[in-house]
C-alpha cells in the first residue's frame, strides 16, 4: 500500500503500463492502445474546457476533425512528414478555438452546449463541401501512409506510432498538469465555480474563457492529427455528432476536472464498446448503455474518484 | 513629491452623487460620502435601502447612471470589474460567494491572483517566473490562516464548511489580495453571539495590521457603532445621516427609519 499512496506511484504505474504493450501486444492491440492515447488527449482537451472551466462543449469533435484534416492534407498534398504537421495543426486549431470562444462568451450553459452541438452536426457537411474537394477529397476522404520508425530503430510501424503518440501525449499531459495546478488552473476553476467572485478577485473572465477554448481546441486538434496518422484515413462521416459525444462520455466517465480521469475515460471509450459487442452481438448499444448507467451509479465522481477512494483507505 | 502630498489629502474613496436604477426602482438616489485612509466606516440602513447596490457600484458589478466613484483620487467609473482588485479594492459578499469545489487554500490563492501576471504558457512550462509568483502567492497565507482560525480546514473544500467558517474564508481571500479598501457586506450575518462579539476586535486588528480602510455594511448595530469611526445611514437609496456613531445614533431621521423596522435592527 506504501507504493500506491506514494506521489510517484501514478507516474511509475503509467510508464510501466505504457511500455508493456510495446513488448507484448499484437499489432492490432497496439493500434487500440495508440487510439487510447489519442482519445486521452482529446478527452483532456475537453476536460480543460468543460471540467475545469465550466464551458460545456458538445462539439469538440470539430477541432479533432480540423486537426485530422490539417495533417492529412499536408501529408497528402505537400508530402510534409507526419511529425511536422502537428505544430501546424496545433496552431490552426488554437486559432479556430479562440475564434469560437469569442461568441461563446455571450452564451451561458445550455446555450453554449446547444451551439457547440450544432458545430458537431455541421462538421461532416462542411468537410464534404464541394469547393474544398480538391483538398479534402470530398466524401471519399484522404488515405495517408503509415510512417516507419526513424533512425533505424528496431520497431515496426505500429510500435513506433504507439511510442510516438505516447510521447506527444506525455508531453501534453505534463503541460496540462502544470497548468491546472497553478495560478491559471485556479483561475479557470474559480470562473466555473463563482464567476462574480472570480472577477472581483481580478480575473479577466473573457480573456480566460477564450484562451481556454483555444487551449482545448489545440489539445483536441493534436489528438485529431495523431488519430489521422494512426487510422491512416480521414473521411467526413467519422467526425460527426457521435465523435463529440464520445469525448463527452470519456470526460464524464473519467471524472470532470481530473487529469488522470482523462486516461481512464479514454480506456472506457476505446474498450467498453468492444466488450459490449462481445457480451451481446445483437444489442451492443443496449449493453453499452447499461454499462454506462452502472458506472454513473457506482462512481458518480467518475473513475478518477476511484483512485481517490483507494488512496484514502488506510493500508 | 507634490503628487504624494496630494494623494495624502484626498480621501481613499469618494462616492459622489451616485444614482442607480433598476427599471422603475431607484436603488440609489444620489449618494455621496468619503472614506478616509485607515478609517472604518459603517454603512447602515434598513433592508432594501441600497447598501449592497452601492457595494456593487464600487466594485464595478453595477454601472451607475449618474455620479462618480473616485478611488485614491481617480475615477473608477467605466473600469472593467476585474481591474478593481489590482486598484486595491477587496470585498466579501452578503451571500458568501466562495469557490465551493476548491480548497480553502486555493480559494485564498485566487484572492492573490491579481498580484501575479504569468500566463498560460509560463504556467504550463513551469518557467521560473511562474514558480516565483506561486511562491509569492503563498506569502502571508499562514499568517492569515492563523489570524482567521482556518488552519485546521485549510485543505478542505470550501463548499462543505459551516457558515461562520465560510465567512472567515471570504475575509481571508480578500485580505491576501492586500487591498487598500475592504468592503464587508454583513460579515456578522448568520453568526452566533460569541462570534459577533469577536468580530469588532478582529476588524480593528485587520485594519491596523494591513493598514487598510474598511467600509462595513452591517445590521448588527452594537457591532457597527462600536467599531466604526464614522457611520453613514441610508434609507430608500438616500443618505439620511453621516457622522460619528453617537451623532448618527441620535439623528431623528435614523431613529425614525429604524423604529419602522426595529426587528431588523436587532435581528442578525
Ligand atoms: N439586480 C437587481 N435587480 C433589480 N432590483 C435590484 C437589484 N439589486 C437590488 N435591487 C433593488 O434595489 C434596492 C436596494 O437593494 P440592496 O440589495 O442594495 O439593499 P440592501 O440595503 O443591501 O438590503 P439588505 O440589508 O436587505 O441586504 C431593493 O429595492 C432591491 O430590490
Ligand atoms: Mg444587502
Amino acid at each position: 500500500m506504501n507504493l500506491i499512496t506514494s506521489r510517484y506511484f501514478p507516474w511509475v504505474f503509467l510508464v510501466a503500463v505504457a511500455v508493456l504493450p510495446l513488448m507484448f501486444a499484437s499489432d492490432y492491440k497496439l493500434f487500440q492502445f495508440t487510439m487510447v492515447v489519442v482519445y486521452a488527449i482529446a478527452v483532456l482537451g475537453l476536460n480543460l474546457l468543460t471540467g475545469y472551466n465550466g464551458q460545456v462543449s458538445l462539439g469538440n469533435g470539430a477541432f479533432y476533425a480540423i486537426g485530422a484534416y490539417v495533417t492529412a492534407i499536408m501529408m497528402d498534398k505537400w508530402d510534409i512528414p507526419y511529425w511536422a504537421t502537428i505544430p501546424f495543426s496545433a496552431v490552426i486549431c488554437a486559432g479556430v478555438g479562440f475564434l469560437i470562444g469569442l461568441p461563446a462568451l455571450r452564451l451561458g450553459g445550455m446555450y453554449l452546449a446547444l451551439t457547440t452541438f450544432a458545430l458537431a452536426v455541421a462538421t461532416p457537411q462542411l468537410l464534404k463541401y464541394k469547393l474544398f474537394d480538391d483538398y479534402t477529397g470530398g466524401v471519399q476522404g484522404i488515405v495517408i501512409n503509415k510512417p516507419d520508425a526513424p533512425f533505424g530503430l528496431p520497431l515496426n510501424p505500429d510500435q513506433w506510432l504507439y511510442l510516438f503518440a505516447l510521447t506527444v501525449g506525455a508531453i501534453l499531459f505534463i503541460l496540462a498538469t502544470n497548468l491546472v495546478r497553478g495560478r491559471i488552473g485556479r483561475a479557470m476553476r474559480a470562473i466555473r465555480d463563482q464567476p462574480l467572485a472570480a472577477e472581483a478577485m481580478g480575473i479577466d473572465i473573457a480573456m480566460f474563457k477564450t484562451r481556454t477554448f483555444a487551449l482545448s481546441a489545440m489539445f483536441t486538434g493534436i489528438a485529431g492529427s495523431l488519430g489521422a496518422i494512426t487510422i491512416q484515413f480521414v473521411a467526413p462521416d467519422a467526425f460527426g455528432v457521435p465523435l463529440s459525444l464520445t469525448f463527452f462520455v470519456g470526460m464524464v466517465v473519467g471524472g470532470g476536472a481530473s487529469i488522470g480521469g482523462a486516461i481512464m475515460g479514454a480506456l472506457f471509450i476505446q474498450f467498453i464498446p468492444n466488450i459490449a459487442d462481445e457480451i451481446s452481438k445483437a444489442a451492443p448499444g443496449a449493453v453499452y448503455g447499461l454499462i454506462l448507467i452502472a458506472f454513473m451509479f457506482l462512481l458518480p465522481g467518475g473513475l478518477a474518484s476511484l483512485i481517490r477512494i483507494l488512496k484514502r483507505k488506510p493500508a | 513629491m507634490a503628487g504624494q502630498a496630494e494623494t495624502r489629502g484626498t480621501p481613499l474613496l469618494r462616492v459622489n452623487d451616485i444614482v442607480m436604477r433598476f427599471g422603475g426602482i431607484v436603488a440609489l438616489g444620489g449618494v455621496s460620502f468619503d472614506v478616509e485612509r485607515g478609517q472604518i466606516c459603517g454603512l447602515i440602513g434598513p433592508n432594501g435601502s441600497g447598501k449592497t447596490t452601492l457595494f456593487n457600484c464600487i466594485s464595478g458589478i453595477y454601472r451607475h447612471s449618474r455620479g462618480d466613484i473616485l478611488f485614491e483620487g481617480k475615477s473608477t467609473t467605466g473600469q472593467p470589474r476585474h481591474r478593481m482588485a489590482s486598484l486595491g479594492i477587496g470585498r466579501t459578499f452578503q451571500n458568501v460567494a466562495l469557490f465551493n469545489t476548491m480548497t480553502v487554500r486555493d480559494n485564498m490563492l485566487v484572492g492573490a491572483h491579481h498580484r501575479g501576471s504569468s500566463g498560460f504558457a509560463a504556467n504550463a512550462l513551469r518557467l521560473n517566473a511562474s514558480r516565483a509568483e506561486e511562491a509569492a502567492a503563498y506569502d502571508g497565507m499562514d499568517e492569515l490562516l492563523d489570524l482567521l482560525d482556518l488552519r485546521a480546514v485549510a485543505d478542505q473544500p470550501a463548499g462543505g464548511l459551516p457558515f461562520g467558517t465560510r465567512k472567515r474564508i471570504e475575509l481571508a481571500r480578500a485580505l491576501i489580495g492586500r487591498p487598500k479598501l475592504l468592503l464587508l457586506d454583513e460579515p456578522a450575518g448568520g453568526l452566533n453571539h460569541g462570534e459577533v462579539a469577536e468580530l469588532g476586535a478582529l476588524f480593528r486588528r485587520v485594519r491596523d495590521h494591513f493598514k487598510l480602510s474598511i467600509l462595513l455594511v452591517e445590521h448588527h448595530m452594537a457591532l457597527v457603532m462600536s467599531v466604526s469611526e464614522k457611520v453613514v445611514a441610508l434609507e430608500f437609496g438616500m443618505k439620511i445621516a453621516e457622522g460619528t456613531p453617537d451623532e448618527v445614533r441620535n439623528e431623528p431621521e435614523v431613529i425614525r427609519a429604524y423604529l419602522g423596522d426595529a426587528e431588523d435592527a436587532h435581528a442578525a
